[in-house]
């Protein structure tokens, strides 16, 4: 009974249902899998064995007494920077090393209460800022398709560990494509919901007019039912959205008949590797074959897109790290005898280079002088490019296109040149200046085995569109019941 | 051009200690970057309204009742430094 961990989410919970496994074994195969495959993958900061093994343990007494939540007795693995108090919240920083939080975050309470099993903590680049989770301060995850390439990022070490089965699903956190992208890269489902469908509190800040939580799945259905588990209003946020929460698992299966999809001839230009493009047109035809049509549209601002992201999200990042200042918690400089000295001497041994980049462009582009040419200007650009999208949807229900130029490269390879780096995230980005909900589902593979994603966005709380076209996709290609060899 | 004493400015402001070497990487890789970002000089944003936030939610008030919040020895618990009543700093006032 040990290949429990190759279940699925749906299937785990059915088979929970029926009586045939408890959550205690499901957990336990799953506990067995991380120490035979994390040592290659890498994907876990902290794995709380003991406490997951408590929680199976009352998940299936509470199923006995026929107080089965949603969730009940589905090992699941959490994104490090979402706060747990029974386990750390490192942030993949060593200034946050050893930062247990006195509270838990909206969604892990929501997981909890609908009686999931928190298995651990995922790798991810520091602060989640960067692409490919090698910024994260201890330990770099590889993909579960080649070893020795990245997972993507920054929600890595979360996707990873779906796709190799160290987890059942995952959340993550989404601020220009960290939900996405890693999902791309390791062949699993990953869905950015609309700004404000689920609550932030708890959730380590980077950028805040831009992050949002959401699931990392094997499959679309899984996906549909974690967000269904996550969703909703919550007064500790104030930027979550008073709205019901449909069951978006209803919206799977329907056909497509009379759906257009539009197709951004921005978003296929000369920097797309070929084997992307030919997959992702091929996933486009799943589409039609579903009954869509496609158009061609046009997002005539995407090119800036890139640009408005790294000074929006690292100003707003220099102000939200402006509170680890190593008295209220995270690293100390033991010794500085100066209040400032204690400040800079903290944060310059604690933040890596990534983040102490990231702060001080955002610290530059909000100073007196700048603040016009630079955070002023980006926001006003913002605005064209939610005007292009709100110009799209008028016409289409949803936008199809590649998430990322190319498949998951070699570590180590993105480090010479940032801005090809940043330049990489050009097709994830515009959903988050949009505030709009897009996700990421697997459609093939390159000739050397890596796992290429085709993402589709929706117009403000339209994720049951979203779902309804992944699910076809899928359907038709089959891709998520192929999993890696480890 | 972003120069080593432009940058160095910054870091105090984002109280981050950086010694001359530091400086002078991480000014060419900033520049790279801001050079990047002069592209928006492109887009004729006149009369364009700045976006802050995508939803139109304006503010989200609650009723000024007091709730429950995190007690002394929680808020104290991560602190490096504290006497269990109150953070401990380097002295301030002299």
């Amino acid at each position: 009974m040990d290949e429990l961990y190759t279940l699925d989410l749906h299937q785990a919970l059915s088979l929970l249902e029926q009586g045939e496994i408890s959550s205690l074994e499901l957990t336990q195969s799953h506990l067995n899998r991380i120490e035979a495959v994390d040592g290659r993958i890498k994907a876990y900061i902290t794995v709380g064995a003991e406490q997951a093994l408590a929680q199976a343990k009352r998940a299936d007494a509470d199923r006995a007494q026929g107080r089965a939540g949603l969730l009940c007795g589905a090992p699941l693995g959490l994104k490090d920077l979402l706060c747990t108090t029974e386990l750390p919240t490192t942030c993949g920083s060593k200034m946050l090393k050893h930062f247990v939080a006195p509270y838990n975050a909206t969604v892990v309470e929501k997981l909890q209460a609908a009686g999931a099993v928190i298995l651990g903590k995922q790798a991810m680049d520091e602060f989640a800022m960067g692409s490919t989770s090698e910024h994260c301060a201890f330990q770099i995850p590889e993909n579960p398709w080649k070893a020795g390439h990245i997972c993507g990022g920054s929600s890595g070490g979360s996707a990873a560990a779906v796709a190799a089965g160290e987890c059942l699903a995952s959340l993550g956190t989404d601020t220009g494509g960290s939900i996405r992208q890693p999902s791309s890269h390791c062949g699993v489902v990953g869905l950015k919901p609309t700004y404000g469908l689920v609550s932030r509190y708890g959730a380590i800040a980077f950028a805040s007019s831009l992050d949002q939580i959401g699931p990392i799945a094997k499959n679309v259905r899984d996906s549909a039912l974690m967000l269904e588990a996550i969703a909703g209003f919550d007064e500790k946020d104030s930027t979550s959205i008073r709205r019901l929460v449909p069951r978006y698992r209803d919206a799977l299966g329907k056909d497509l008949t009379g759906m257009r999809i539009g197709i951004p001839s921005e978003y296929f230009s000369q920097a797309l590797d070929s084997e992307v493009e030919r997959e992702v047109r091929k996933a486009l035809s799943t589409l039609e074959n579903a009954g869509a049509r496609l158009v061609e549209v046009s997002l005539p601002h995407t090119e800036y897109c890139v640009a408005v992201y790294y000074l929006i999200a690292t100003a707003e990042a220099s102000s939200n790290l402006a509170r680890f200042d190593g008295i209220h918690f995270g690293y100390h400089d033991p010794d500085s005898t100066d209040l400032l000295d204690q400040y800079s001497r903290s944060r310059a041994v604690a933040f890596g280079d990534e983040v102490k980049r990231r702060i001080l462009i955002g610290t530059y582009a909000l100073s007196a002088g700048y603040y016009d040419a630079y955070y002023k200007k980006a926001s006003q650009v913002r605005t064209l490019i939610r005007a292009d999208f709100t110009r799209v949807f008028k016409d289409c229900d949803l936008i199809a296109s590649p998430v990322s130029p190319h498949a998951a490269p070699a570590i180590g390879a993105m480090e010479n040149n940032l801005v090809s780096m940043y330049l990489a995230d050009i097709l994830t980005i515009s959903a988050n200046l949009a505030g709009i909900p897009a996700m990421s589902v697997p459609c093939g593979f390159t000739s050397e085995g890596l796992p290429i994603g085709l993402q589709l966005q929706a117009a403000h709380f339209h994720e049951e569109t979203l779902l309804q076209a992944a699910y076809a996709v899928e359907a038709q290609l089959g891709i998520s019941t192929v999993k890696p060899v480890l | 051009m972003l120069t080593q004493e432009q940058l160095a400015h910054v870091a105090q402001l984002a109280r981050i200690d950086m010694d001359e070497a530091e400086l002078q990487r991480m000014a060419e890789q900033l520049d790279a970057i801001l050079r990047y970002a002069a592209k928006l000089s492109e887009v004729d944003t006149t009369g364009v309204a700045p976006t802050t936030h995508t939803q139109d939610a304006v503010n989200a008030f609650r009723d000024d009742v007091v709730q429950p919040s995190l007690s002394q020895e929680q808020a104290l618990k991560n602190a490096p430094l504290h006497n269990a009543e109150a953070f401990i700093v380097p002295r301030v006032i002299t």
